[in-house]
């Protein structure tokens, strides 16, 4: 039997210690491609938020019924589902996102985040475990996605929600924004990020020993 | 005691040229006349990029060894030639901070955080020109007429940008001009005597081998040569074999930047082939992109590929036998 989890602990382990990008990498084609920008970063992320709580809500509920063989093709009609709910209503309500945006709305149909959850988290707990890891994942997802796209934005435009941040003289770095930018960026994110997650564990070891002695 | 000796295995060959200070000083040594022609074009602001590029260099990977608690290997002077490289590889015009940039995103992000020398995996100077010119293209196409033996430059050639010898609709340049660097471009690219001048002195202290650079060249000659069916002459324009060698960084680039140790394949086919390889590159992003010169891209791509060019042409070992399948027994 395995050990219960506090729900505490599920929501963090998506922001901190399984953040879906940056210990995860998962989901990476949004977000190399959509992070140009805070608001179109913010607005993908929250977008994914909301399907990663409801399809982990239905599949959480379903997980005793969908056959082992199909559940791949059960878990997409799922995802589907909600992904043209959150399309339409992306249209409906804030179209200069949805522009923006473009196919990768749809695209979250195939998110590896999405996915991942259904099949390693939601088709195995409760219903309310699974939204609470559909949650903290969707938020983990949203925080590294902003961040990802405020550097971008802050280097390859000098602007922060499209408000001037940079001092006029500030010469915007083009690549920032464009693929290679994308890649360069992110990797130098995962390193800092990786870097600080070392010193904290570290010195939470030398804590832990002090506390032993 | 035995920290102090050095243990390794036979044959324990002793050569005081071949550690990384000594050929680094001798290609800084055949780059200097280089910046010097540069600062006779273009003045003052050539020898202030140049510098600010070096200190930068090296302050960079000064820095970076400090902070990751790395043995400080600034006195290699590999930072300075790289320095060096990157101001050679920027408009007279350019702003000091570009120079600094450019000297840190070489050092730190293609050089250092894959490994320090000898790991990284493209050529840290032309990678960082590269990640300029997307960014700032600008201000690293910002090129001015050299105005020969002048500090400052005169205001009526600051002011305006020019066509280099490649962009298209050029305005014709002498081959005399092109040769000697009295033409716009970027610093070091420009002057091909004292480019030449410092190849050959690598090519006779052995620092560098001559198949890169050779094939290099030629194959940018024989491609042209189809191309045009010119040698040389007036009427022409551009579309001729030595106005295309003559112009562009093709020189710098196949004697400095092809021939970098990390960055190019250690066999003697390798070389040719990666030689070669470079030359067609930059032929075709010549002649049939939207960009006027393509050498940095194509060493760059010829960079990437040498580990694989290294693989499929490493050297048998003496006596070696491709090793026989066993044959299958026949069914009884």
């Amino acid at each position: 039997m395995k050990q219960k989890k506090s729900m505490r602990t599920v929501f963090l382990n998506g922001i901190f210690n399984e953040n879906p990008t940056f210990r995860l990498l998962l989901g990476m084609c949004p977000t190399l491609a959509v992070s140009t920008a805070v608001f179109q970063g913010l607005g993908m992320g929250l977008a994914t938020t909301f399907v990663l709580v409801f399809s982990n809500f239905v599949i959480a509920l379903l997980r005793n019924v969908i056959p082992d063989k199909v559940r791949i093709p059960a878990f997409i009609v799922v995802i589907a589902t909600f992904v043209t709910i959150v399309d339409l209503m992306l249209k409906a309500f804030i179209p200069s996102l949805s522009q923006s945006l473009g196919i990768f709305i749809p695209l979250i149909v195939v998110n590896c985040i999405i996915f991942a959850r259904a099949e390693a988290f939601a088709s195995k707990n409760t219903v309310l475990m699974s939204i609470t890891d559909g949650l903290g994942m969707g938020l983990g997802f949203t925080i590294s996605i902003t961040l990802l796209s405020a550097c971008r934005e802050l280097l390859g435009n000098g602007t922060l929600l499209d408000i001037q941040v940079m001092p006029e003289t500030f010469q915007p770095m083009a690549i920032a924004l464009r693929p290679p930018g994308g890649f360069i960026m992110l990797g130098i994110l995962l390193l800092v990020i990786n870097a600080a997650g070392k010193a904290i564990a570290k010195r939470k070891a030398i804590k832990a020993k002090e506390a032993e002695l | 005691m035995l920290k102090k000796l050095t243990v390794s295995a036979a044959p324990h060959l002793h050569n005081h040229a071949a550690t990384t200070q000594h050929i680094m000083l001798d290609v800084v040594i055949a780059l200097l006349p280089t910046a010097v022609a540069a600062v006779w074009f273009f003045g003052g602001s050539a020898l202030k990029l140049i510098i600010v590029a070096v200190i930068s260099a090296v302050a960079a990977e000064y820095i970076w060894q400090k902070i990751t608690h790395k043995p400080v290997t600034v006195s290699d002077l590999s930072a300075v030639v790289t320095g060096l490289l990157l101001a050679f590889n920027l408009p007279a015009n350019a702003p000091w901070w570009l120079a600094a940039v450019g000297s840190f995103l070489a050092i730190i992000l293609i050089k250092q955080m894959f490994g320090g020398l000898g790991q990284n995996f493209m050529n840290p100077a032309l990678a960082s020109r590269a990640i300029l010119m997307l960014s700032w293209t600008g201000l690293m196409a910002a090129n001015i007429l050299p105005h020969a033996g002048l500090w400052v430059a005169p205001a009526a050639v600051d002011a305006v940008s020019v066509a280099t010898p490649l962009a298209h609709g050029a305005t014709g340049f002498t081959l005399w001009q092109l040769f000697s660097g009295n033409i716009p471009g970027m610093l070091g690219e420009t002057c091909k005597i004292t480019l030449l001048l410092g190849g050959a002195y690598l090519l006779i202290r052995r620092v560098i081998d001559w198949r890169i650079p050779l094939a290099f060249i030629g194959t940018v000659a024989i491609a042209y040569f189809i191309k045009t069916g010119t040698l040389y002459s007036v009427e022409s324009g551009a579309q001729n074999v030595l106005y295309q060698l003559l112009s562009g960084g093709l020189i710098i680039g196949a004697v400095f930047m092809a021939t970098d140790y990390v960055t190019s394949p250690i066999t003697g086919w390798g070389k040719i082939i990666m030689g070669v390889g470079c030359g067609l590159f930059l032929f075709i992003i010549r002649e049939y992109s939207s960009y006027p010169e393509g050498c940095s891209f194509a060493i760059l791509f010829m960079n990437v590929l040498t580990p694989l060019i290294d693989r499929f042409t490493g050297s048998k070992p003496f006596g070696y036998e491709k090793p026989v399948k066993p044959a299958k027994e026949a069914k009884a």
